[in-house]
């Protein structure tokens, strides 16, 4: 079937099976390849993008499904040549080790700034509740502590429920 | 044949090299004993004898990158790319499978998405299984495994089996260990035997004893192979040793820090093979670190947010880690490293692999102070076996203390004469415009390579297993604090303080994501974390069931860096990417022992292993 | 070629499920895509993905009707569902991790009948009745008959599930839940128990108590409701412990143990009551 769907801002169109995955759609057809594949079975999150919004396991959308919607990816994520602050922080904390995650985690974690979801919390809470929102993110090198630095300070630059952070 | 007794029982020959039928391997380590007799008399002599067993499981690395390769074949040389700690190791594979010289094959690294030794060995198979295809098929071929292929195929952590026999005099003082550690190697030789070796270099542990007695086997059953896995054999009998400590502190009635700290190496002590201890051995600190932060144990009793009641413990434990190769190792792999004067500064040429523990960054940081220039006219070039020099593996916490001490020398030689050049043509000023005036003449490439040099006074018998295991250790304590639901026997970590002492922290921040890192690896491992066999097959072969922490999982870590130098370490840095894999599991477990007052003696200690002591728990 | 299908409303929807049986019908996609590049492509694709008609969250007339197309995150963030359905609240957010919750819908954990699926007991306990249709019309289906097996369920092949409508429980009833997983997120269940208790003082009138992942299905446990009923919560908690064991038939697999999941179960209902006891205690 011939999809159109909106990616990174751009209209884009790919001739594709509808029982595709996304990931694969983004990864072969668009060359997008800043999302990973971890495992392919919604357990690991390497492959997170946000689509109409909220962000998903990239592995787990049929491309049918994408037609007419809008998607956001690792590479979406930087505006004009400037870093979102989220991965600004996971390079000044020292939140990424071998990078393979990197991608996903930076996507959801943006997506909890830019929303504010953990706006308002004192640190302590907005620790556990980054733990609870990002606990679809599988890291093996990091032991997690550097990411939860790196998101409670871009949540400090990123005015809440604004787009500020891009 | 999937049990270690029924292989070491010859149920089935699968292997026999002389070790005993089914013994991959052998080692002994004896000290101040000449024969098992004697041995047995301080046993018999002893005020008590303190004997237990203890049981961990295999554990997967579960790097989030699968194993990944692709090979093509050019003009009759074979390139291949792909995630890999060691592309040296795969050219040496390359070179006897495909009965060629040393250019005939090109191994590059691709950005390798984690490894924590899984990606050590077994990156050479899948590489052979590339290069075969590329040349039959006459195209590039790519293989990327799928998560299932990954986790049923390749190696784990060995399980192992550990029996521990501690002899204490009247004061406390150990006066004999006895270790026999047995651990499953798996249906192939894979790096068992080295892997075995340094599971008994630590297995008696960071305390003093005049008599020790270690015997380890690895032994062949029809499990998927067992291999390289961050802690290379030490985790395993550092869990064993620390929960014997720990049982002596109860016998005692000993607080469980200080008795650490009385027992514990120093200086001028000698470990189990007799290596006397001078430079660079943090005891002290570490314990002054550890106890600065320690604060009260939890509350013992309480109700979680589900309404269950909960009891708490506290667990600690003191551990080392020797780091670089065992024994000779470095001096046989004498590993090589180059800087050289490149088109815009200076270039880093060396094998070793980032793998996400920051090589290139500590690289860069080590060639730029010991050429006195800024970081960013450093360039550390990707390892490329045509392109570099053999540096050795991407292993054993050597890159930085080891290799990273061979560029330090490199860049200080290269410096010299740079600017010795620069003197002659009369020429001074910075050292980066000495290396563009360099780099403009059409004179040769001004390259300076190093090779180790091992410190002097190390000598090491492999005969006989006695002298310096290793040039130096790393020395670390480990505080838990646990909680445990009553209702689920679920066990989770509150708390947890590592202090490491790294010799020098060159990047804090990556030493700490380091420390960190191996910490959750170890605490999953303890908790759980597991690999289900089921005929020989992995049963649990996906992430879904193959667990590892998640962000919820893991607890706030709190990490302290102690810096006692090392003298040949570049600044004095010390390895540190494995030893805090070691310790937290035997901590998690004298924490839980803490809570309930019982005793967990293998791994994992999971909520299915808490409940089925529940009937012996001494609650109040 | 998969064919694919996004209708527009339920009546195409509805037309097109009689006139393919065979297409694969999916919605937020998190259980059917799993290892989707390995597996057969379907023959079509009837993709139910924010159908409008069936994505709702609504409050009205004593109960609450949730749409089969709701998310689980449309579900744990509404209002009303947090304060008169805590425990389906509690349990969509514990469904995966945020990207699971933000695709899956209540519809395919009802439809794909796991045991182990998270929102099923809670179902159970606050007594939910699935609305379902079909081009022959629509009907309802107390939740509590839905599930006939192993994965198998009171659905035929040309129907669609459209809503859950959740009665509002009385003043006098409280509801609990817990899930006890492979770890703290992103986890399979091991045991999960849901429980709807209505009381007069500390005595228990009526009560709902369901498990999932101690059986091929999940369950209401008739026993304990039956131990329970009349007495004061301490006995209650004790009657209902020993009635728990008999009721169900845990298994050992690769995530845990029959006599773990055995006794759990125990544990969990027991503490409903029991927990129950100390909040009026309050």
């Amino acid at each position: 079937m011939k999809l159109a769907f909106e990616v990174n801002g751009e209209r884009r169109t790919v001739e594709t099976s509808p029982w595709k995955r996304l990931l694969d759609v983004l990864r072969e057809d668009l060359r997008l390849t800043g999302t990973k594949e971890g495992c392919g079975e919604g357990e690991c999150g390497a492959c997170t993008v946000e689509l109409d919004g909220e962000v998903v396991n990239s592995c787990l959308v049929a491309a049918g499904q994408c037609d007419g919607r809008r998607i956001v990816t690792v590479e979406g994520l930087a505006r004009g040549g400037v870093l979102h602050a989220v991965q600004r922080q996971l390079v000044a904390c020292g939140g990424a080790q071998c990078g393979i995650c990197t991608p996903g985690i930076a996507v959801c974690a943006a997506h909890v700034v830019d929303r504010g979801l953990i706006a308002g919390c004192d640190d302590a809470t907005a620790r556990a509740k980054i733990r609870d929102l990002l606990a679809g993110n599988i890291c093996r090198c990091t032991g997690y502590q550097l990411i939860v630095d790196a998101v409670i300070a871009a949540a400090r630059e990123v005015a809440p429920g604004t787009e500020g952070a891009r | 044949m999937f049990d270690v007794d029924a292989a070491l029982a010859g149920a089935q020959r699968l292997f026999d090299a002389g070790h005993g039928v089914n013994v991959f391997k052998q080692f002994v380590i004896r000290k101040g004993h000449a024969s098992d007799a004697e041995l047995d008399a301080v046993f018999a002599g002893a005020a008590h004898v303190i004997e237990g067993s203890y049981a961990t499981s295999p554990q997967e690395q579960m790097y989030v990158e699968p194993q990944a390769m692709m090979a093509w074949w050019r003009d009759g040389r074979c390139h291949i790319v792909g995630s890999m700690q060691c592309p040296f190791y795969v050219h040496k594979a390359m070179k006897v499978l495909l009965a060629c010289g040393a250019d005939d094959v090109e191994i590059a690294q691709s950005v390798t998405g984690g490894g924590f030794g899984g990606k050590e060995e077994y990156p050479s198979m899948i590489a052979a299984h590339v290069a075969l295809l590329a040349r039959k098929a006459g195209r590039a071929v790519k293989m990327v495994y799928d998560r299932d292929e990954d986790i049923a195929a390749t190696t784990k952590r060995h399980p192992c089996w550990t029996r521990h026999r501690l002899a204490v005099d009247a004061r406390g003082e150990l006066c004999a260990i006895d270790i026999d550690v047995v651990m499953d190697g798996g249906a192939y030789l894979t790096l068992s035997p080295v892997v075995l070796s340094r599971g008994v270099l630590h297995a008696a542990g960071p305390y003093r004893c005049p008599v020790v007695r270690v015997r380890g086997r690895v032994v062949a059953t029809n499990h998927p192979p067992h291999g390289a896995f961050r802690g290379f054999g030490a985790p395993q009998t550092t869990f064993a040793y620390e929960r014997q400590i720990q049982k002596l502190a109860r016998l005692r009635g000993e607080d469980a820090l200080a008795l650490r700290k009385r027992l514990a190496l120093r200086a001028g002590d000698t470990t189990a093979t007799g290596q006397l201890l001078g430079a660079s051995v943090g005891t002290d600190e570490v314990f002054a670190a550890i106890e600065s932060v320690a604060g009260r144990p939890p509350v013992r009793d309480g109700v979680n947010a589900h309404g269950a009641p909960v009891r708490r413990g506290r667990g600690v434990c003191f551990y080392f880690h020797g780091a670089g190769f065992t024994g000779s190792g470095e001096q046989r792999l004498a590993g090589r490293a180059t800087v050289a004067v490149g088109r815009n500064g200076f270039e880093v040429r060396s094998s070793s692999t980032d793998i996400g523990q920051g090589a290139i960054t500590i690289f860069t940081q080590i060639a730029a102070a010991a050429l006195g220039v800024d970081p960013a006219h450093i360039a550390v070039v990707d390892p490329t076996t045509s392109r570099v020099p053999d540096s050795g593996p991407t292993v054993a916490s050597r890159t930085c203390m080891v290799v990273g001490a061979v560029i330090d020398r490199a860049a200080r030689v290269l410096r010299r004469r740079l600017e010795a050049w620069g003197a002659e043509r009369g020429t001074s000023g910075p050292l980066v415009e000495l290396a563009r005036a360099y780099a403009a003449e059409p004179c040769a490439e001004l390259a300076e390579t190093a090779t180790y040099e091992p410190p002097p006074g190390i000598a090491w018998d492999d005969a006989t297993y006695t002298g310096a295991a290793y040039p130096v250790y790393g020395w670390a304590a480990c505080l838990v604090d646990v909680e445990i639901d009553l209702d689920t026997c679920e066990a989770r970590v509150l708390r947890c303080v590592q202090a490491v002492d790294v010799g020098k922290a060159i990047n804090p921040a990556i030493v700490r994501g380091q420390i960190e890192g191996g910490t959750l690896q170890a605490l999953g491992w303890a908790l759980l974390e597991n690999v289900v066999y089921r005929d020989g097959k992995v049963a649990n072969a996906n992430m879904t069931n193959c667990i590892v922490p998640t962000f919820a999982d893991a607890p706030e870590l709190e990490t302290l860096l102690v810096e006692v130098p090392y003298p040949f370490g570049p600044s004095g840095a010390k390895g540190v990417g494995e030893i805090p894999m070691d310790g937290p599991a035997a901590a998690v477990a004298n924490a839980v022992e803490d809570a309930l007052g019982v005793a967990f003696d293998e791994l994992p200690i999971s909520p299915e292993a808490i409940a089925a002591t529940r009937p012996r728990w001494r609650l109040p | 070629m998969t064919a694919y299908l996004r209708p527009r409303d339920l009546d195409e929807a509805l037309a097109a499920r009689a006139a393919h049986p065979d297409w694969m019908v999916l919605a937020g996609a998190t259980d059917l895509m799993v290892n989707a590049n390995h597996r057969a492509a379907p023959t079509g694709i009837l993709d139910l993905w924010r159908l409008a008609p069936i994505c709702f969250v609504r409050a009205a007339d004593g109960e609450i009707a949730i749409g089969a197309g709701a998310t689980w995150l449309e579900v744990e963030r509404d209002a009303a569902v947090c304060t008169h359905l805590a425990p389906l609240a509690a349990a969509a957010r514990e469904i995966g991790a945020l990207q699971i919750q933000a695709r899956a819908t209540l519809g395919g954990n009802v439809g794909t009948s796991s045991p182990v699926g998270d929102s099923l007991p809670v179902l159970l306990a606050l007594d939910a009745e699935l609305e379902v249709a079909s081009v022959r019309g629509r009907r309802r289906v107390p939740y509590r008959e839905w599930c006939t097996g192993y994965r198998t369920t009171r659905l035929a092949a040309d129907e669609l599930i459209v809503a859950a409508h959740l009665p509002l429980p009385g003043p006098t009833t409280r509801t609990v839940w817990r899930k006890v997983g492979t770890r703290r997120a992103q986890s399979i269940s091991k045991v999960m128990g849901a429980a709807a208790i209505t009381l007069d003082g500390d005595v228990v009138i009526d009560a709902r108590v369901a498990l999932g992942a101690i059986a091929d299905r999940p369950v209401r446990i008739a026993a304990v409701e039956a131990a329970v009923r009349g007495q004061r919560l301490a006995d209650a908690a004790h009657a209902a412990r020993a009635a728990v064991g008999p009721a169900i038939q845990p298994i050992d697999d690769v995530r845990s143990t029959a006599s773990y999941r055995r006794e759990v179960a125990e544990n969990l209902v027991a503490r409903f009551f029991h927990g129950m006891m100390q909040r009026a205690d309050r």
